[in-house]
């Protein structure tokens, strides 16, 4: 853990040179993990829990899951694949979204009456 | 930007009528302006959900012709026979139920001077901001046997879910054993890149089990398979071996309906169930509207917001932009560029700085069988320089091979794509 959250600090520290407006930004964050809620549910609150809802999970867990699937440390299907898509910063940002979000499941989409 | 007085005044001066009169009554307490969103799919759908959870002081109007969605992702099932319809119909009632107005009509003109959306109904919406999601038209004229209804109706594209999708799957089980089902394919780009080859293996899925001697022949305008190709072609020389014939660069010219005949540039070919997916542009709003920058086709936007390059104060999301370079037309991506435009639409409105380090990210599952998925995946991201989105280097890729956890994925995938929209 002490080492997961050393290296974020460098990490963000390489970053805020060139992206100290959208860190600092909530919004930025959201949009970021919006990119996610399209497999794990708005939020990140997947209906079904198939993929897993990311909603509410520990932010320190999450990253270190996002780099792991990047590094090729856990294996994947899909996510090694995505992770490599965004930086450390914005990895992190993402982590602080979902830890940030109430726990729960999303309703399905109504079916027709 | 709030409800101005002004904005009121101009309207009330123009003589908009009682209708527009009671719609600003209602918009103008504390509102933070009204948007008017144009077409109900994975777009549109997004789109309208995603303003009103971020931004609840706005108005969202959804306008959609249909009474309800149904999805193009697992209608290849359905064709199949490894779905149902009900499994991807779908009601609007869950976006009335978080306060956007749903009407069930058909938008014919924006007036982008004036900000008001015409409704073939005969009402007018103003907006402050509209979002065109319109999806895509067929370009039948480019094959004159299929322009009449009639030929429309015997030789189908199921290539928008509903109606079409439940009459190409009779069409199969009406065929006989040992009959052929020819799959004609547009050039790229078109909706849903791996989905023709998606509809192969289900067809040759169904055709294997009900009526194993019958043959599948693929007729690609396109000069290789446009998407997955090692996953598809593995499927087709394994699971089907024997059953699909691929001709590549077999570009339409036209169809004779009564003969049941495609007719190719340099040959004609005789099938029991011809299944056309003609090329296609924008929806008609869009080219009423002075959408359409690329080809006569398609609909150019500034990626942080999708607002349109041609018309200010409209955005353009799904099927009918001008993708970025290997941005598919897919669900998702229609689902990311909603909650791009979303984010926008609402810093817009309220005089917030936009967005300009926009993600977005593609996932497209296909069924190989009624159990088995692969998947392509991209992520994308915006260059200033470029002023467009590019793919983020060495991410993205393929499935090591068709599986049935990836199955078990796609349907997650669509049960949560779908709440994205709806829910």
């Amino acid at each position: 853990m002490l080492r997961t959250t050393t290296f974020i600090a460098v990490g963000l520290a390489g970053c805020v040179w060139t992206q100290a407006a959208t860190a600092a930004d909530p919004v930025y964050a959201r949009s970021l993990a919006a990119t996610c809620f399209t497999c794990h549910g708005t939020d990140g609150r997947s209906v079904d829990g198939v993929p897993p809802s990311l909603a509410g999970q520990n932010r320190d867990y999450l990253l270190k899951q996002m780099q792991e699937f990047r590094d090729g440390k856990r294996p994947a299907t899909i996510m090694h694949q995505h992770a490599k898509g965004y930086t450390d910063e914005q990895l992190a940002l993402i982590a602080g979204y979902f830890a940030s979000v109430t726990p729960g499941r999303a309703a399905a989409a109504p079916a027709a009456r | 930007m709030t409800f101005s007085r002004r904005e009121f005044i101009k309207w009330a001066s123009a003589g908009a009528g009682v209708a527009t009169l009671a719609g600003c009554a209602t918009a103008g307490s504390g509102s933070a302006g009204r948007v008017v969103v144009i077409g109900g799919g994975y777009g549109g759908a997004t789109a309208a959900k995603f303003i009103k959870l971020w931004a609840p002081d706005i108005d969202v109007t959804l306008v959609e012709p249909n009474e309800y969605f149904v999805s193009c992702p697992i209608s290849n099932l359905v064709v199949g026979g490894n779905a149902q319809m009900s499994q991807i119909t779908f009601s609007y009632d869950g976006l009335r139920s978080r306060g956007i107005r749903v009407i069930r009509d058909t938008a014919v003109a924006i007036d982008a001077e004036k900000r008001q959306v015409a409704l073939a109904g005969g009402q007018t919406l103003p907006y402050d901001r509209a979002v065109v999601s319109p999806g895509i038209e067929f370009m039948f004229d480019q094959i004159p046997g299929l322009k009449s209804a009639d030929a429309q109706s015997r030789i189908l594209h199921a290539w928008k879910a509903g109606p079409q999708t439940v009459a190409l799957r009779k069409q199969l089980e009406s065929m006989r054993d040992g009959g052929v089902y020819a799959l004609q394919i547009p050039m790229a780009p078109y909706r849903c890149p791996p989905g023709p080859y998606e509809r192969v293996c289900q067809v040759a899925d169904y055709l294997k089990k009900a009526k194993p001697k019958s043959k599948i022949l693929v007729l690609d305008s396109n000069p290789d398979l446009v998407s997955k190709k090692g996953l598809f072609l593995a499927a087709w020389n394994g699971l089907y071996k024997g059953m699909i014939e691929y001709r590549p660069n077999s570009e339409i010219a036209d169809v004779d309906v009564k003969g049941m005949t495609v007719k190719l540039q340099f040959d004609d070919v005789k099938a029991d169930v011809i299944n056309v997916v003609p090329a296609q542009r924008a929806a008609d709003i869009a080219v009423r509207s002075g959408l359409i920058t690329a080809n006569n086709r398609w609909c150019g936007v500034d990626w942080t917001t999708c607002e349109s390059t041609a018309v200010k104060g409209v955005h353009v999301l799904g099927d009918a932009t001008l993708a970025a370079p290997a941005m598919p037309k897919s669900g998702s991506m229609a689902n990311q560029h909603a909650k791009v435009c979303a984010a926008g639409v609402i810093a817009l409105l309220k005089g917030q700085p936009v967005n300009t380090d926009t993600m977005m990210m593609n996932t497209c599952y296909s069924f190989v069988s009624g159990n088995s998925a692969m998947h392509v995946a991209s992520v994308h991201r915006y260059d200033p320089a470029q002023k467009t989105l590019v793919t983020v280097k060495d991410s993205g890729g393929v499935s090591s091979a068709a599986s049935e956890i990836e199955g078990a994925y796609a349907w997650g995938w669509a049960r949560n794509i779908w709440a994205e929209a709806l829910a």
